[in-house]
């Protein structure tokens, strides 16, 4: 079996995944765990992921049922990521394997994303168009084989769950930002305002800055008062927005690679107006369980299958990368 | 301290303000950049960032807190720590690498965590960006 830690960003995740490829444990530590560490949410550059991984991979383990003698791989999130938040999972994942003499494997949290496909109650395979769109990340990637992909276009400014979380907070509403902003748009017409999809950025890129923008102006121009009345209104017309600019680079995507097969990940893969959205494009549509669409361990020893590992010693020598540092397959 | 305002009309004219004041930076420098959300601070740090040699994507830090970029043999780094919130429940030393040194970094929500990136690295400026009208901002740089 492989166990596996995550660790890029704000959550301390652990999984472990069978043989078979069948999901025995993955642990996130925001959901639910850290209740028991006196209901502390883990943070970013934060002590917590230091404080909590080795309970997270405790549990992995045990609600796996088995214990290291059942391992056989080690893998672990090495990067884009905050380094410090990076170097957690890393030396936590070296310390394991040396200690048990296992080997390796090094993933790249992207491919990670696009691995979600392969595992779960009803894997995906290649070839097909990946949308992943979440609160650091925003890319649309070609994927052909198990072990790699091609970005087809990325987001040039903020993320889409970002952008999510920003009108969310110019809205008032509480963080996270994206499911309060889709409760409250449910009771909108995303027709009343008219925001930019960023329709002049070429080809299969993304930008959602401009949109940010004009959702500022939007509430400026209609002051406190009336901007909550029609809140509900100017949720429904920026979700629009976001989503019609997702999906129409989707079909771009799918138009440009003669590809019938679509899947998405990443947080915003939760919000039921873009699976809508995705669902009319026509194509075979995939959308992993939640928990292996945000942030997850499992996803990473599902990618960890598909790399070549790496034997002791030579490990120790790897490093975190942070985004940018290493170009994408 | 020598302040300078430009009033600009448009993102790319910001971004030309700020390719200016990156022509100045050396190793080590720290620029910190604060201004309302939507007040274009990422725009600035990218047009500073493509200033310094950058071509690949620049891309919003709000979620990693930290973006890494190596262009022209320089380190540089592009912070946000608008998330952190209050960086005394926090451990600083994991963002320590994030400045000073030889890296030039570009720090958006520097209030946050009551100074702690101006403590970190040599401040050679402080930019403030302001809304003027739609694609319209007032910049204002301070050099000590």
């Amino acid at each position: 079996m492989i166990l596996a830690l995550e660790t890029s960003c704000d959550d301390t995740c652990a999984a472990v995944l069978r043989d078979d490829g069948t999901i025995a444990s993955n642990v996130i530590s925001s959901q639910g765990i850290h209740d028991r560490y006196g209901g502390v949410v883990p943070e970013v550059a934060s002590r917590h992921h230091l404080e909590l991984v080795n309970a997270v991979v405790g549990d992995a383990l045990r609600q796996a049922d088995t214990d290291l003698d059942g391992i056989d791989l080690v893998a672990v999130t090495q990067g884009p990521g905050l380094v410090g938040a990076l170097l957690v999972g890393i030396v936590t994942a070296k310390a394991i394997a040396a200690t048990r003499g296992l080997p390796l494997a090094p993933v790249d949290h992207l491919q990670g994303h696009v691995a979600a496909n392969f595992v779960g109650p009803d894997p995906f395979e290649p070839p097909f168009v990946c949308l992943l769109a979440s609160g650091g990340h925003t890319l649309l990637a070609r994927v052909e084989e198990y072990d790699g992909f091609e970005v087809l276009g990325r987001t040039l400014d903020d993320a889409a769950g970002e952008a999510f979380d920003k009108g969310a907070r110019m809205l008032g509403l509480p963080y996270p930002g994206g499911p309060a902003l889709e409760r409250l748009a449910a009771d909108g017409d995303p027709e009343a305002f008219t925001f930019p999809t960023a329709k002049n950025v070429a080809g299969l890129d993304s930008s959602f800055s401009g949109l940010k923008t004009s959702l500022l102006y939007a509430i400026r121009d209609l002051g406190e008062e009336e901007t909550a009345r029609r809140a509900a209104d100017l949720a429904a017309s920026y979700q629009s927005a976001i989503v019609r600019a997702l999906v129409d680079r989707c079909e771009r995507a799918l138009d440009q690679t003669g590809l019938d097969r679509l899947t998405l990940g990443g947080g915003v893969a939760a919000n039921g107006p873009l699976r809508a959205a995705a669902e009319r494009l026509g194509a075979n549509l995939h959308v992993p369980d939640r928990a292996l669409c945000t942030d997850n361990a499992a996803m990473i020893a599902s990618a960890a299958r598909f790399v070549a590992p790496v034997a002791h010693p030579g490990y120790l020598q790897l490093d975190a990368y942070a985004s940018g540092e290493r170009a994408l397959a | 301290m020598r302040t300078a305002v430009t009033e600009t009309v448009s993102a790319e004219e910001t971004a030309v303000v700020a390719a200016e004041l990156a022509r100045e930076l050396r190793p080590g420098d720290v620029v910190l950049v604060s201004g309302d959300l939507g007040a274009g601070k990422s725009t600035f740090v990218r047009g500073a960032l493509r200033a310094l040699g950058v071509t690949g994507p620049v891309t919003s830090p709000t979620f990693t807190i930290s973006r890494r970029y190596r262009a022209a043999g320089r380190e540089l780094s592009h912070l946000d720590l608008y998330r952190l919130g209050d960086l005394a429940a926090e451990d600083p030393a994991l963002l320590d690498d994030e400045v000073g040194g030889e890296r030039i970094a570009f720090v958006e929500w520097p209030e946050v965590g009551e100074g702690w990136a101006a403590e970190h690295g040599r401040v050679a400026a402080r930019v403030r960006l302001d809304h003027a009208g739609r694609d319209r901002r007032v910049v204002t740089i301070e050099r000590p």
